[in-house]
C-alpha cells in the first residue's frame, strides 16, 4: 500500500511538471516551429536581450513586484498587529473584508477597478497597477504576519512592560526581532503573488505600460516565437526561487487560504 | 477649580515624571488598522461599487449619448438566450474541473499523509505546492507545447505507435479542463492534507486492527473526516473556474467561449461595459451564493 502510495504521488509529480519541463526544454530548442528532433540552441536567449518590449515589461513587472511587497508589507504588519493583539468591536468583520481580494475571481475585481479607475479619472498604467497589486498582496500579509504572531507568546511583551519598557518600545525590542521571519517570509510572499499577477494587470496596463504576463498572453494571442518560452522560463525560476526562500521562513502548509 | 487641576499635574508628576501620557488605544489600533482598510477601499471596495452603478447604465458613458438608467442588461440571459449556453459550457467546465481535482487530489492528500514521513514529506509538499505559487499564464501556455499537432504528446505516442495519427486535442473543451486541474489541483491536494493531517493514527490502527480493509479505512474513516478539506477546495476551485478567461482562451480557441470570455470581451473589445458590469454582477451572485452555502464548512475547513 506504502508502495502505490508513493507511486502515485510521483505520477502527479509528473503530471505537475511534465508541461513546464517541456516549455522549458522547447525555449533551447533551434526550431521556430517547435519541431522535433530537439537541438540544443540558445538562440532564443540570446534573441530575448534584444527584445526591448520583453525586457522592457519584464523591468516594469520587477519594479511593480519590490514596490508592491514594500507597501503591502508594511501595510499588511500594522493591520496583522491589531487583529493579533487588540480586541475591539467589529474585528471579526473587519476580517471578513480581508476576503473579497483573494476570494472573488479576479475577473471581476480587474474589470471593476477598470471601471472605477476610469471613472474617478485615476486612470490606467503603473499607479492604477500598483493599487490593484497592493490590495491583492495585503490579504496574504496579513495572514501569513498573523500566523506569525500565533507562534509568539504575548506574554513575552508583557514580561518587557512590567520591567519598565514602554508599549511600543516593547514592541521593537521584543515582538519585531522574534516577527521578523514571518514579515519577511509575507514580503516574498507579496513579490510572488504580484509577479505572478496577470488578471488584474491585464485590465490595468496601456499599451506603454504593461508587465510581463501581460506581454505573454499578447503574444500568445498574436503568434509567437519560443522567445516566450525563453521568458516565461525565467519568469518561472523567479518566482520558485522567491516561494521557496518563503518556504524557509514560514512552514507552506500554514498558508491555507491561498488561491 | 484652578487649584484642583494643579493639584492633578503635580500628583501626575509626581507619580512618575517620565511617563508620557498613554496613547488612547483607540486610536493607536485605528492608525494601525487605517491604511490596510483604506487601500482595501479604493481598490476593492468602491470599484465593485462603482460597477454596480454601472451595471445599470443604458451605454458606456464614454460618448455623448444620454445615460439612462435601465434593468435590460440584467435581462441579458432572457434577451440573448446564447448566454444561458455559455453560462452552462462555464458549470460544466467547473464542475468536471472540481469532480477531477477533488478525486485526485484527495487521493494524493491521503497518499502524501499515510504513505510518507518525516523530510520526504515536506519535500513532496513543497513539490506538489511548488506549481501553484508560479505563473498560471505560463502553466496554461505550457499545455500548448505539450497538446499541439506534433508537440510532445504526439512525439510520446508516436514513439510507441508509430502508425497512429494525431492525438492532438489542444482546442477542444477537454483541453480547458486539463489546464484547469492542472492549475487547481495543487490546491485541492493542500486542503485535503490539512484536514487529513488533524485524523489521530489510533483510529486507522483501531479500525484496521479490527480488520477493515484499506478501502473501508478509506471510504468510510479518511474521507468523511477529510470532507472539510475536500469541500473548501472545491469551492476555491469551482469559483475561480468559472471566472477563468485566459485558459479557455489559449486551450479552447474558438469552443473556449465561457462567460469568462464573454465578460472579458464588453471590456477589451465590444465596449458594452454596463452589460459586461451586469453579467460580472450575476456572476459574483453566484460565487456569493456558493461562499454563503458553504461559509460554515469553509471556516472550519480553512482553521482546522
Amino acid at each position: 500500500m506504502r508502495q502505490l502510495g508513493r507511486i502515485y504521488l510521483l505520477a502527479i509529480l509528473f503530471f505537475l511538471y511534465t508541461p513546464i519541463l517541456v516549455m522549458m526544454a522547447m525555449g533551447f530548442n533551434e526550431s521556430q516551429l517547435y519541431e522535433l528532433p530537439f537541438s540544443f540552441s540558445t538562440r532564443w536567449y540570446v534573441a530575448l536581450m534584444d527584445n526591448q518590449q520583453l525586457l522592457k515589461a519584464g523591468m516594469n513587472s520587477i519594479i511593480i513586484a519590490v514596490i508592491t511587497a514594500v507597501i503591502a508589507t508594511c501595510l499588511g504588519t500594522m493591520a496583522s498587529i491589531a487583529l493579533s493583539r487588540r480586541t475591539f468591536r467589529g474585528k471579526s468583520l473587519l476580517q471578513l473584508l480581508l476576503l473579497p481580494p483573494i476570494a472573488i475571481p479576479w475577473l471581476i475585481t480587474g474589470t471593476a477597478m477598470l471601471v472605477f479607475f476610469y471613472w474617478s479619472g485615476i486612470g490606467r498604467g503603473m499607479h492604477a497597477l500598483l493599487i490593484g497589486h497592493v490590495a491583492l498582496a495585503i490579504p496574504y500579509v496579513v495572514l501569513v504576519v498573523g500566523t506569525g504572531f500565533n507562534t509568539i507568546r504575548a506574554d513575552l511583551e508583557e514580561a518587557a512592560m512590567s520591567l519598565g519598557s514602554t508599549p511600543i518600545h516593547a514592541f521593537f525590542a521584543v515582538t519585531l526581532p522574534l516577527l521578523f521571519p514571518s514579515i519577511l517570509g509575507a514580503a516574498l510572499f507579496a513579490f510572488a503573488v504580484s509577479l505572478d499577477q496577470f488578471v488584474i494587470s491585464y485590465f490595468l496596463a496601456t499599451p506603454g505600460y504593461s508587465t510581463l504576463p501581460v506581454q505573454i498572453y499578447s503574444a500568445i494571442r498574436k503568434g509567437f516565437t519560443p522567445e516566450i518560452n525563453a521568458i516565461s522560463t525565467l519568469l518561472l525560476l523567479g518566482s520558485m526561487a522567491a516561494i521557496l526562500i518563503f518556504a524557509r521562513f514560514a512552514k507552506p502548509g500554514d498558508v491555507s487560504d491561498k488561491r | 477649580m484652578r487649584s484642583d487641576t494643579i493639584l492633578n499635574d503635580a500628583a501626575r508628576g509626581s507619580s512618575d515624571p517620565r511617563q508620557r501620557r498613554p496613547i488612547p488605544a483607540w486610536v493607536a489600533t485605528t492608525a494601525l488598522l487605517l491604511p490596510t482598510y483604506g487601500w482595501l477601499t479604493l481598490a476593492v471596495l468602491l470599484p465593485l461599487l462603482t460597477m454596480f452603478v454601472f451595471s445599470f447604465m443604458s451605454a458606456t458613458p464614454m460618448g455623448k449619448t444620454p445615460i439612462v438608467f435601465t434593468l435590460k442588461h440584467y435581462r441579458a440571459f432572457i434577451d440573448q438566450p446564447y448566454l444561458i449556453n455559455i453560462a452552462w459550457t462555464s458549470l460544466v467546465i467547473g464542475f468536471w474541473t472540481t469532480l477531477l481535482c477533488a478525486v485526485f487530489g484527495f487521493l494524493a492528500a491521503v497518499a502524501l499523509a499515510r504513505a510518507t514521513v518525516g523530510r520526504m514529506r515536506e519535500t513532496l509538499l513543497v513539490l506538489l505546492l511548488l506549481p501553484f505559487w508560479t505563473n498560471g499564464l505560463v502553466r496554461v501556455f505550457s499545455w500548448t507545447m505539450v497538446l499541439r499537432e506534433n508537440g510532445f504528446l504526439d512525439g510520446v505516442v508516436h514513439m510507441l505507435l508509430p502508425d497512429i495519427g494525431s492525438v492532438s486535442f489542444l482546442y477542444t473543451r477537454y483541453a480547458i479542463v486539463l489546464g484547469l486541474v492542472h492549475g487547481y489541483l495543487p490546491y485541492m491536494i493542500l486542503t485535503c492534507y490539512i484536514a487529513l493531517s488533524t485524523i489521530d493514527d489510533a483510529i486507522i490502527e483501531a479500525a484496521a486492527s479490527l480488520g477493515a480493509r484499506w478501502w473501508t479505512i478509506l471510504l468510510r474513516i479518511l474521507l468523511p473526516l477529510a470532507a472539510p478539506g475536500l469541500i473548501s477546495g472545491a469551492v476555491l476551485t469551482f469559483v475561480p473556474v468559472i471566472g477563468s478567461f485566459m485558459e479557455p482562451r489559449i486551450l479552447g480557441g474558438k469552443v473556449g467561449v465561457t462567460m469568462g470570455t464573454v465578460i472579458e470581451d464588453q471590456f477589451t473589445q465590444a465596449f458594452n461595459w454596463p452589460l459586461g458590469a451586469a453579467l460580472s454582477f450575476t456572476l459574483l451572485a453566484v460565487v456569493l451564493a456558493i461562499f454563503a452555502t458553504f461559509s460554515g464548512v469553509l471556516r472550519r475547513g480553512t482553521t482546522a
